[in-house]
């Protein structure tokens, strides 16, 4: 059974639907993010799980007891602000100690746990430090220490990194999936940001204005995109216009002069998107002529104009020859990773 | 830069802000200095005021309980009017800040309204509820049962504490609302989701942080009571003076401006204590919290 369940949330401010039909089973342990773009309705979601926020339509359960009736200061669950929201007032082991203070839990175990809690975020010997006198990256950890000791049934994360340069926020992240892994907290990741997202969690959650546009695995995701704009939305992919004629047989999947063997129960005009490090220059495929090519270290990035639009290949720094810029090319890929999409049944 | 330029750029500064500095110079520490010295000068009944330098005043200030008491009073009814701005205001401010959209501007309006009032007004209106033994405020005190003999507020402390109370409210308000605006709008959503209830959300998390704000809210409510003229001469009259109205009287009725200038800038000098005490040490109490 899931740990953690929506089913059907919706919220609507006024007339404004900003979250709709939001279904998903968390397991216990799991370790999710919630990813699109600004707006999208990632933060409402996350303050209807708190609390916060009512959902005004569906059912959101915590090992299946409804969180309707359970008030937000009684959910257990930990929260890391997007602003983080420390206490200023407070020190940084103040912060981390008032949830065990609410729990009422003896001061000699919640020195130790306070002390172990900042220890583990690599805070060890900021204790009596104030909130406005450490770096941003600090402050997170604070944030983390505070959600985390009050051991939560669930972790919420609202963009937690996003306030960090590059660097950290890789650390963090490398810290934040260890944390997690040796604590097995269940946790939901909100971010905008789709390396964080796949290189965090088991499974992504990708919306968009409010609704779910696909559940998977990061490599599902990436690989199988269940629509444009999940494809559009995590890292570069190339859309083609494409036919599949099935007059002939056996039936072929026709863009431009590059074809390959018809997927079943398909026809018609459809879109096929393809990933453009899964793009190589060969002898025979869809031709075109490289506009730029931009050199970035381990990699080479063309940009192409084909029979079928623009198009952008990637191809790995190994040493080979590659194409120089106004020369005519052929473009070709293996059928099994293209994704295509629309079409009729047939 | 060459050396000439770099001359005219350090004058710069001094050129541009001398016209305020005379202005500043000119009509307060000139007036201010003449108020002091004249505070040393000798007045008699029949030769009027002698430029001479003595401590005739300041000797009578220090000796008579009049003054003494009068200070006092000035100062009771100054700390008085803050705690309850302090009182009604923190809280009024927190509500205010809680409302949403047009409930807030709406109120907002309603509580700084009354600055757009003239003092004198405003007081007026309090001297009419007032109004001896059946204004309305006792009216309607009585007719509720909470008092069984009218409560005199008129010529009283009680009331001109009320009456400065309403006049200094906005102070308060704008100056706590100011802090609030400070804080994190997810604060008290984080403290909720660690456990606390609201009594422990406002008692541990909001009052801490809005404390500043209250309490330079309290100075200026506090300095502003205690220099007020207005109200107190409307409401206590010749009958119950402060340090104001007694500088007053002695400037205009009794003609003892030596004697006034005296009480007046014992009135300046203790503020200025005051004021300058409490913000040190508010400064200190808070430094590390709020740099
Ligand atoms: N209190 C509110 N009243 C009205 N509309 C709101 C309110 N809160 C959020 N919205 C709207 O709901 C939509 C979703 O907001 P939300 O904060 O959930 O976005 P988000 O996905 O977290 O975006 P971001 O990545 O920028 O944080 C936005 O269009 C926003 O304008
Ligand atoms: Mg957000």
């Amino acid at each position: 059974m899931a740990y953690l369940e929506l089913e059907g949330v919706a919220k609507q401010f006024g007339a404004q639907t900003v979250v709709d039909d939001f279904s998903l089973a968390v397991g216990k342990g799991e370790f999710i993010s919630f990813l699109g773009p600004s707006g999208c309705g990632k933060t409402t979601t996350l303050q209807m799980i708190a609390g916060f926020l009512d959902p005004t339509r569906g059912a959101i359960r915590l090992e299946g007891k409804d969180l309707a009736a359970i008030h937000p200061a009684k959910r257990g669950l930990g929260i890391v602000f997007q602003s983080y929201a420390l206490f200023p007032h407070m020190t940084a082991a103040e912060n981390v100690a008032f949830g065990l203070e609410m729990r009422n839990v003896p001061r000699g175990e919640r020195a130790e746990r306070v002390r172990a809690a900042l220890a583990m975020v690599g805070l060890a010997g900021f204790e009596d430090r104030h909130p406005r006198r450490m770096s941003g990256g600090q402050q997170q950890r604070v944030a983390l220490a505070r959600a985390l000791v009050i051991k939560p049934s669930v972790l919420l994360l609202d963009e937690p990194l996003s306030n960090l340069d590059a660097k950290l926020r890789e650390e963090m992240q490398i810290e934040l999936r260890q944390i997690q892994r040796t604590i097995g907290t269940t946790t939901i990741l909100v971010t905008h940001d789709q390396n964080e997202a796949m290189s965090l969690s088991d499974r992504i959650v990708v919306m968009s204005q409010g609704r779910i546009e696909q559940i998977g695995t990061p490599q599902e995701t990436y690989e199988k995109p269940a629509s444009a704009f999940v494809s559009q939305f995590l890292g570069k992919t190339n859309d083609f216009a494409a036919t599949i004629d099935r007059a002939s047989a056996p039936a072929r999947l026709i863009a431009g002069s590059w074809s390959a063997p018809a997927p079943a129960g398909l026809s018609g005009p459809v879109t096929i998107s393809i990933r453009p490090e899964r793009i190589g220059f060969g002898d025979a495929g869809l031709s075109a002529k490289i506009i730029t090519r931009i050199f970035q270290g381990n990699h080479w990035l063309f940009q192409c104009e084909s029979e079928c639009g623009p198009a952008i290949v990637i191809r790995q720094n190994d040493g080979e020859r590659q194409p120089a810029e106004g020369e005519a090319v052929r473009l070709s890929w293996r059928p099994e990773d293209m994704s295509v999409r629309g079409g009729a049944a047939a | 830069m060459s050396a000439a330029a770099e001359e005219r750029n350090a004058r710069a500064p001094w050129a541009l802000t001398a016209p305020a500095l005379m202005l500043f110079v000119g009509v307060l520490l000139i007036p201010l200095a003449m108020t002091v010295m004249l505070s040393f000068h000798d007045w008699g009944q029949y030769k009027g005021i002698e430029p001479v330098f003595i401590l005739k005043n300041w000797h009578e200030i220090a000796t008579d309980p009049y003054y003494a008491e009068m200070f006092w009073r000035t100062f009771r009814i100054a700390v008085l009017t803050t705690l309850l701005t302090a009182v009604l205001g923190a809280p009024e401010a927190y509500i205010l800040n809680r409302m949403s959209g047009r409930w807030k501007s709406f109120f907002l309006l309603v509580i700084l309204g009354p600055l757009l009032i003239s003092v004198v007004a405003r007081t007026l209106g309090w001297a009419l509820l007032f109004g001896g033994n059946n204004g309305l405020v006792n009216k309607l005190l009585m007719s509720a049962g909470l008092i069984r003999f009218p409560i005199p507020f008129m010529f009283t402390e009680t009331g001109m504490v009320i009456a400065l109370a309403h006049v200094m409210m906005p102070f308060m308000v704008l100056s706590v609302w100011a802090a609030l605006q400070r804080l994190n709008p997810q604060i008290e959503n984080a403290a909720m989701s660690l456990g606390a209830g609201p009594v422990t959300i406002i008692r541990r998390i909001i009052m801490p942080q809005i404390m500043p704000g209250v309490l330079s809210g309290a100075i200026i409510v506090f300095s502003l009571s205690a220099s007020a003229f207005a109200t107190p001469a409307i409401i206590g009259g010749r009958r119950l003076k402060v340090a104001a109205t007694l500088a007053y009287d002695e400037f205009l009725n009794t003609l003892n401006w030596p004697l006034g200038a005296a009480v007046a800038t014992l009135l300046l000098v203790a503020l200025v204590l005051i004021v300058v005490g409490s913000n040190a040490l508010i400064e200190r109490r808070y430094a590390e919290v709020f740099r």
